[in-house]
């Protein structure tokens, strides 16, 4: 997300770099830049010009001018914008000591709510609550199903009285809650356009009536300039806490979320990207004007790695990976978990200078394919000690693969080089604490020594490697 | 009602304030000074028709208020107007409205497709045609049952599969399905993809190539847009024309204060005509597409005059195709973008 604002500015910033002092004028082109690639963002015009005049401002005093560093300086104060921008601190989904909790959905049609509300209610699961899904919605035709279904699919229980009023829907359904042993009540509501007068007077009737602990918006990455309009009506009527940017799986830039931000002050929750019910992220708005500055999402990346690598239970290989005992079975398991995280792109993205590569197209999605099919047309005994391999065997090899030998060549040169390079990255992922059984304290404090050690044993060209490793073929 | 009463009807229900956006080049009063040409710049850009429009037309129309001495605001107004008229590709008309055809709703998730394809079963069969229905999106949960709903709203047949089965195969039942109950109007829904997802693009290219090769019968592809949609819709609109070839587009959900301005965009760039719009959440609000009232949602109300449109078709042969803001500063860097002057002085 956001590729092409990072590069832009990467662009502008590695020129600035070049001269040793800046004039106003280098600051103006930047500006012009940064205007730019915010339109292109689909960041609201309004917000656009307040950004840029609060920046520029800040960028033309003195100190930064005067500095040795001034394009340094210059990059901190847009970051510093930006993360300001797009709230300071992270606004986790907070609960209340009330039973049921009650959180309530709200946006305009076609947005995600639905899909935003399965995906909710798996993530309340996985933490450990029970929630109940309601389907509100009773005007669009078998949105109940659709919610029913998603419900179903994670094994979430649906509450639903077809034919009825959404308020009563919504109040029968805590009532509901309570007799089922629910402590979370996720309702869904029906899409509603924020001009639409009746069907505003409903939602603030169904929050009037159930009292919601959090009122979420869901609010559509790809949506223009009309976001600000959008969530200034809902946010006047219904007075939403929070916003859910759904669709951030696509190539559009979610500007929208700059724009949500500096209108109505309310923070973003989560992100939500895919097809998949655990593709609901936690929101990190100084991680994100990072990553839009091309700076990279390490800690996102490490701690998705983290959790793949949780699911699989491979403590075992984690430590052979540590001594440096890389075969080509773990070769094969890594492009799975690669897999699961996402792909190679998504990998890529997140780190420092990836969005770059993306866009120039030096990154092929199915190069870790090609390296799959080559080793499993090795032996058993090739693939754990590749010391083996020969020529006659690596003709053997490209024959069964329906590769030339040179493929196999580069696959061991490559399988080489990563041998090298996860040797220093796990010196520090070794080191984790010993995991802890669920709950929020341990896995933040767990969390954050990863991040720090899996960042310290990693360096610039080890990534340049990652990336060697992933594109030319 | 026309659709830009309809339009302003919605918005009357809301806060003054939108209205003010919407009005606000005709409130301001008939001089033509600094300020003018700045709310224009502004209406434009917040309406999501990209740079190109933006800083290209107000230029333009600058140039032309000057030597044509349009004596004041509304002139430049109805210029504007039949200017953006002539950005939209001519055609359609024959997609829904002439002989037989089977017609391929596609587009990402969310947009409206399952109901513009409902609303369109119901208007066709009012109309005296014989529909029938093909419910493509076997992918979302209960959009089958979401299209069966509307499928008895009309009155018409609908072919499907249980969930999870391959959109092919149920296009191709379809259309045998048809050709035995001689149906001359085949709508087939489509499950919402985004544009960036490979695997699921190939999936709509294999839909629709068996659809081309199974029908006897004109096949459309039909892309829906929805109003909201900022920049990225014309980055859509181009993997979704590269993989499809499409010919047509429906823009939906125009009821809000969102302006449509990217479809306008579209439209050029692609050579797409719009062939209806939807201005309202009932049946009857999704009309045949009418370029004096798209336009004047955006702008506000102003006069068509047939000649100067017809003009401005004849010089927009030879005018740059629309562009992302991203490709408008490429064009810039490479010295491509010519009258921007009032542009960089401010910017």
């Amino acid at each position: 997300m956001l590729e092409n604002l990072s590069s832009r500015l990467q662009g502008i910033f590695s020129g600035l770099r070049s001269k040793g002092r800046l004039t106003e004028d280098d600051i103006n082109s930047a500006m012009r830049e940064i205007r730019m690639a915010l339109l292109e963002a689909d960041v609201n015009f309004k917000v656009v010009k307040a950004f840029v005049a609060r920046t520029k401002e800040r960028c033309l005093t003195s100190e930064v001018l005067d500095s040795l560093t001034p394009a340094q300086n210059v990059t901190k104060i847009v970051l510093d914008e930006l993360i300001e921008l797009l709230g300071r601190t992270d606004s986790k989904l907070v609960m209340s000591g009330r039973i049921p909790n009650v959180i309530m959905l709200v946006g305009l049609q076609g947005s995600g709510k639905t899909t935003a509300a399965s995906k909710l209610a798996y993530r309340l699961k996985q933490e450990g609550h029970s929630p109940l899904l309601v389907a509100c919605d009773v005007y669009r035709p078998a949105a109940a199903d659709q919610l029913q279904t998603l419900g179903g699919e994670i094994g979430v229980r649906v509450f639903r009285e077809d034919g009825q009023d959404p308020v009563k829907i919504a109040q029968d359904s805590i009532q509901d809650a309570i007799d089922n042993l629910r402590d979370v009540v996720i309702i869904d509501t029906a899409g509603r356009l924020h001009v639409d007068e009746e069907m505003m007077a409903e939602a603030a009737a169904i929050k009037e009536a159930t009292k919601p602990d959090q009122i979420l918006m869901v609010v559509d990455a790809m949506t223009g300039q009309d976001v600000v309009s959008v969530v200034e009506a809902f946010s006047d009527r219904i007075d939403f806490d929070g916003v859910i940017m759904s669709k951030m799986d696509g190539d559009a830039r979610g500007g929208g979320a700059l724009s949500v931000r500096e209108v109505t002050g309310k923070p973003i929750k989560f992100i939500s990207s895919g097809e998949k019910p655990d593709s609901l992220e936690e929101f990190h708005p100084d991680r994100m004007a990072k990553r839009i500055l091309g700076m990279g999402d390490m800690i996102s990346l490490i701690e998705n790695a983290v959790r793949v690598q949780q699911e699989e239970d491979e403590a075992q290989a984690a430590e052979e990976l540590a001594r440096g005992n890389l075969t080509l079975n773990d070769f094969i398991t890594m492009n799975r978990q690669i897999r699961k995280m996402g792909g190679v792109s998504k990998l890529i993205s997140a780190l420092p200078g990836g969005d770059k590569m993306l866009g120039s197209g030096q990154v092929d999605e199915n190069a870790l394919d090609d390296m799959e099919v080559i080793i499993n047309s090795m032996t058993a005994e090739e693939r754990v000690k590749p010391e083996v391999l020969n020529a006659s065997r690596r003709q053997r090899i490209a024959k069964g693969a329906g590769v030339t030998v040179t493929d196999v060549n580069n696959l061991m040169k490559r399988y080489n080089e990563t041998k090298k390079m996860v040797k220093k990255m796990t010196a520090g992922l070794s080191q984790q604490p010993k995991r802890n059984k669920k709950g929020k304290k341990g896995k933040k404090t767990r969390r954050r020594g990863m991040g720090i050690a899996g960042l310290e044993g990693l360096s610039m060209s080890d990534l340049k490697n990652i990336s060697n490793m992933m594109g030319d073929k | 009602m026309d659709m830009f009463s309809k339009v302003s009807s919605g918005l009357a229900k809301s806060r003054d304030k939108f209205k003010e956006g919407m009005n606000a080049l005709l409130d301001r009063g008939p001089q033509l000074d600094e300020g003018f040409w700045e709310d224009l710049e502004e209406t434009l850009i917040l309406s999501d028709i990209g740079p190109e429009a933006a800083f290209g037309i107000v230029e333009d129309l600058r140039d032309q208020a000057t030597r044509k001495a349009l004596p004041d605001s509304y002139a430049v107004l109805d210029m504007l107007g039949c200017r953006i008229e002539a950005e939209f590709a001519p055609g359609g008309e024959d997609i829904l409205n002439g002989a037989a055809a089977v017609v391929l709703f596609v587009g990402i998730n969310g947009t409206g497709k399952t109901t513009t394809v409902g609303k369109l079963a119901k208007a066709a069969t009012d109309s005296g045609r014989k529909v029938i229905l093909g419910s493509g999106d076997t992918f979302r949960a209960a959009a089958i049952e979401q299209l069966q709903v509307w499928a008895e709203r009309a009155g018409v047949e609908m072919v499907t599969r249980e969930r999870g089965s391959d959109p092919a195969s149920v296009c191709f039942e379809t259309i045998e399905r048809a050709e035995d109950i001689d149906a001359d109007l085949v709508l087939i829904d489509t499950a919402g993809r985004l544009h960036t997802s490979e695997d699921l693009m190939r999936e709509l290219q294999k839909v629709v190539n068996v659809v081309r090769k199974r029908s006897n019968i004109a096949v459309y592809t039909v892309l829906v847009v929805d109003a909201t949609t900022g920049q990225n819709g014309l980055q859509q609109a181009r993997e979704f024309d590269r993989a499809l070839d499409l010919d047509a587009l429906i823009v939906t959900k125009m009821d809000g204060s969102a302006k449509g301005g990217i479809a306008i965009s579209i439209s050029h760039d692609l050579g797409l005509p719009i062939i209806k719009m939807g201005v309202g959440e009932g049946i009857d609000d999704l009309r045949d597409f009418d370029a004096h009232e798209y336009v004047a949602a955006l702008i506000g109300d102003y006069n068509t005059n047939e000649e100067t449109v017809e003009d401005f078709i004849e010089q927009d042969a030879a005018a740059p195709p629309k562009m992302t803001w991203a490709e408008f500063v490429e064009m810039d860097d490479a010295g491509k973008i010519a009258g921007k002057k009032h542009f960089w002085e401010k910017w």
